[in-house]
């Protein structure tokens, strides 16, 4: 037995033991997820210890460094990993921004001081951060943002408005681009780390048209930040910012989730019986392309892992993958009929899919648009000329 | 496995795209032959040539002499058959033919594999009874007589069938036509008595035959496999074709998608070059992913039929279909980009649509892949 073998046998075992049955059903609603941070509670004690058995494991963030919290698992290990998780059903212990954005930048542009204090607190579930990129006037243009932060010496006095930053009202610390130099677009902004509970600092959340609302605004009023709290170099924000962007695009389109990219004609047929035969043939051209996309999704990250996918290609998974996604939930609306327009019944859990077909019309327009993306891909990768 | 090349694999796809680029171009070959009206449509050199590259016995056991290679090898091959355009028996014979021929006795292997690994011989493989891809339903028969079989019956759109030395034919041995049971496949020499060809020029200038078997008798040694028992080796021989047609729609959506993404670098129109204005950006770039998606799907589909896996025929109707949307954009994008020059036969944007009109028909168009989807899907 090769040394893969016999650790897909033990994952497996392990997996057996440690993921409750409870932990192995669909993801339905938004309690369901687990996020961690200060304010944290569990919605039951099979996620809790599902959550604290993978915690204890490194199985948080499977292929970090043992040092900073991880299982140091290499890329096949943490393959086989997914792969035995995905086959079992087995839900995420630990869903973070950490995890996906902060963690990744902060691998590659941290310092060893703050590697070991910021990644082993994400990934124990200690400290949930958020994101603030955006602003009012800045979203896929994110290079002309405004808020500001003044040099005082030792500290930074930050002023501004950022929006669109999810769950800020239940996050412990912001990840955040700033502009510390007015005279250079590009390279006068600053990647800042702090806590949200600083004097200045306030949040208000957006309602969107799926009546929920993860998004907030977040405001700066005179927030003093140390001045050791930043990542990268001062004024070079924008190298982590972009780095982190791949990132971000590439949990978007879901190419971190394979099974997210599978067919839904089997699905649909079993929830509502017959199928309408027009219906029926756009359910099969859509697995179509989503089973291509899963297995698309699989090569990228194979090639990330090697370093021999292009540097934009994440730009790609994300419009590809998001402009699917869409395409899901409105085929589940026109399979599930009348009863997928429930807006806040038992029955339709509280018009979960209603809710969650409005929330993918997000999907092309947050972590920069499908527009953007499509001008990325005619730039960076068939090198079309500039305008 | 990895969904990528490993090193071999990559050292393979450097050999064959830079052979398929210099012997096989599109103004060496299909132009070539096209405008000599080359009754084979493909020229017995170039297929020579491809032998001696090791190419035609890719998927041959070692022990029959062959390279004992895989899908995915098959795949790089055609992915530059694909994108030059190469008129070859390469699908037909190294792929679909030799699959079959992989399940059939000692002596069919004896007599065959040794002129196809040569490049001495091609194959045809004789499936379709009607203009659209049906290989559900075989009606063409065949009667015991003798110790051997008489076969009557019709096929259509044999590709190169009148150019075959031998021709891989379904048969029905029992049963009706829509039984799944009571398939036999038989190795039909092109010398034997009642076989009559109609060849015709398909769009893309290849060459497709309507197969007339009027009584024809063959020794019971030309079955291939068992007897009522052809349908396991035609699914595979299906499975190949299929996955082998999507590498070789890759290569046709890459040619034309490169043909034109450089065109978009070249022309100015307006005083700019066209490849600046955002409406045409945008469409390439979308074309871009679509291109990607379907060769990971292929690439996907020949691991899984290479690994044996459950799921590979599945994934090969995937591909099939897949190929079959992202080939159908680029070569549409292609001629549309290129503007009226699109439209005339000295640029060959236009050949590329052709190539893929007869390759979309060639083992199953979008439709009848995805409806086999839902089907293995269970819906």
């Amino acid at each position: 037995m090769s040394d893969l073998d016999s650790f897909r046998a033990e994952t497996r075992a392990w997996l057996e033991a440690n993921c409750p049955p409870e932990m192995r059903e669909p993801v339905q609603g938004e309690e369901d997820v687990y996020w961690g941070g200060r304010k944290a509670t569990f919605k039951s004690d099979a996620q809790k210890a599902w959550f604290e058995a993978c915690r204890d494991k490194g199985y948080t963030v499977p292929a970090w460094p043992r040092e900073y919290g991880g299982a140091g698992l290499s890329p096949p290990e943490a393959k086989i990993l997914r792969e035995e998780m995905a086959r079992i059903n087995a839900r995420p212990p630990l869903s973070s921004f950490g995890i996906w954005m902060l963690g990744p930048a902060l691998l590659k542009f941290g310092t060893e001081e703050q590697k070991r204090k910021y990644l082993n607190e994400i990934a124990r579930g200690e400290i949930r951060w958020c994101q603030g990129y955006s602003e009012p006037g800045s979203g896929s243009d994110l290079v002309s943002l405004q808020t500001f932060g003044e040099d005082k010496g030792d500290h930074w006095i930050v002023n501004g408005q950022k929006i669109w930053t999810s769950y800020a009202d239940k996050a412990d610390w912001i990840f955040c681009l700033v502009r510390t130099d007015k005279s250079n677009k590009y390279q006068g902004i600053t990647f800042m780390l702090f806590d949200m509970e600083s004097p200045g600092v306030s949040t208000k959340p957006i309602k969107l048209i799926s009546g929920n609302s993860p998004f907030c605004e977040t405001f700066f009023d005179d927030v003093k930040v140390p001045k050791d709290q930043y990542v990268g170099e001062i004024n070079r924000g924008w190298d982590v910012a972009k780095y982190l962007l791949g990132h971000e695009r590439e949990m978007i389109s879901g190419a971190d989730n394979s099974e997210r990219g599978a067919g839904i004609g089997a699905m649909l047929k079993r929830q509502t019986g017959e199928l309408d035969p027009v219906l029926r043939a756009e359910l099969a051209l859509f697995d179509v392309d989503a089973l291509a996309f899963s297995a698309m999704a699989e090569k990228f990250l194979d090639e990330v892992k090697v370093g021999k996918a292009h540097p934009a290609q994440p730009n790609m998974m994300k419009y590809a993958g998001t402009e699917l996604n869409k395409r899901r939930h409105e085929l589940m609306m026109a399979a599930g009929g009348s009863a997928a327009l429930e807006w806040d019944s038992e029955e339709s859990r509280g018009g979960s899919a209603a809710r969650s077909w409005l929330r993918t019309k997000a999907n092309s327009i947050e972590g920069g648009t499908s527009e953007v993306m499509l001008n990325v891909i005619a730039k960076r990768i068939l090198e079309l000329p500039g305008a | 496995m990895p969904l990528y090349h490993d090193d071999d694999q990559a050292m393979l796809a450097d050999t064959a795209s830079q052979f398929m680029a210099e012997e096989g171009a599109i103004a060496k070959q299909l132009r070539h032959w096209r405008d000599r009206e080359c009754k084979d449509g493909f020229g017995h050199a170039l297929w020579k040539q491809m032998a001696e590259m090791g190419f035609t016995g890719i998927l041959v056991p070692e022990a029959d002499g062959g390279l004992g290679m895989g899908h995915v090898e098959a795949g790089i091959v055609l992915e530059e058959i694909g994108r030059n355009l190469t008129p070859s028996p390469f699908l037909t014979s190294s792929v679909v033919a030799a699959t079959a021929l992989g399940q059939a006795n000692d002596d069919l292997r004896g007599r065959w594999l040794p002129g196809l690994i040569a490049g001495d011989s091609v194959f045809a493989v004789a499936i379709d009874e009607g203009a659209k891809h049906r290989p559900e339903r075989i009606a063409t028969r065949a009667e015991k007589s003798g110790n051997g079989f008489k076969l009557s019956g019709r096929k259509d759109f044999v590709v190169q069938g009148a150019s075959a030395d031998m021709i891989v034919v379904a048969a029905r041995t029992s049963g009706t036509e829509d039984d799944a049971d009571g398939v036999t496949l038989f190795a039909v020499p092109k010398d034997a008595a009642g076989l009559d060809h109609n060849a015709v020029r398909l769009v893309d200038s290849s060459m497709a035959s309507h197969l007339t078997l009027d009584g024809v008798e063959l020794d019971g040694d030309a079955v291939i496999g068992e007897v009522d028992g052809g349908r396991e080796i035609l699914n595979r021989m299906l499975d190949a074709g299929r996955v082998g047609a999507a590498a070789e729609g890759v290569g046709v959506a890459r040619g034309a998608m490169d043909m034109t993404v450089d065109y978009l670098k070249q022309r100015k129109q307006f005083g700019k070059l066209i490849g600046e204005f955002q409406a045409l950006q945008h469409r390439a770039a979308h074309l871009y992913s679509e291109v990607e998606i379907a060769r990971a799907a292929t690439i996907k589909a020949q691991q899984l039929l290479d690994a044996g896996a459950e799921n590979a025929s599945l994934m090969a109707s995937v591909a099939k279909a897949k190929v079959g949307k992202a080939a159908g954009l680029a070569v549409k994008e292609g001629v549309q980009m290129h503007g009226g020059i699109g439209m005339t036969d000295e640029y060959d944007i236009g050949l590329y649509m052709k190539r893929d009109r007869a390759l979309a028909e060639f083992m199953g168009d979008v439709h009848y892949h995805a409806g086999r989807v839902a089907e293995l899907s269970g819906y």
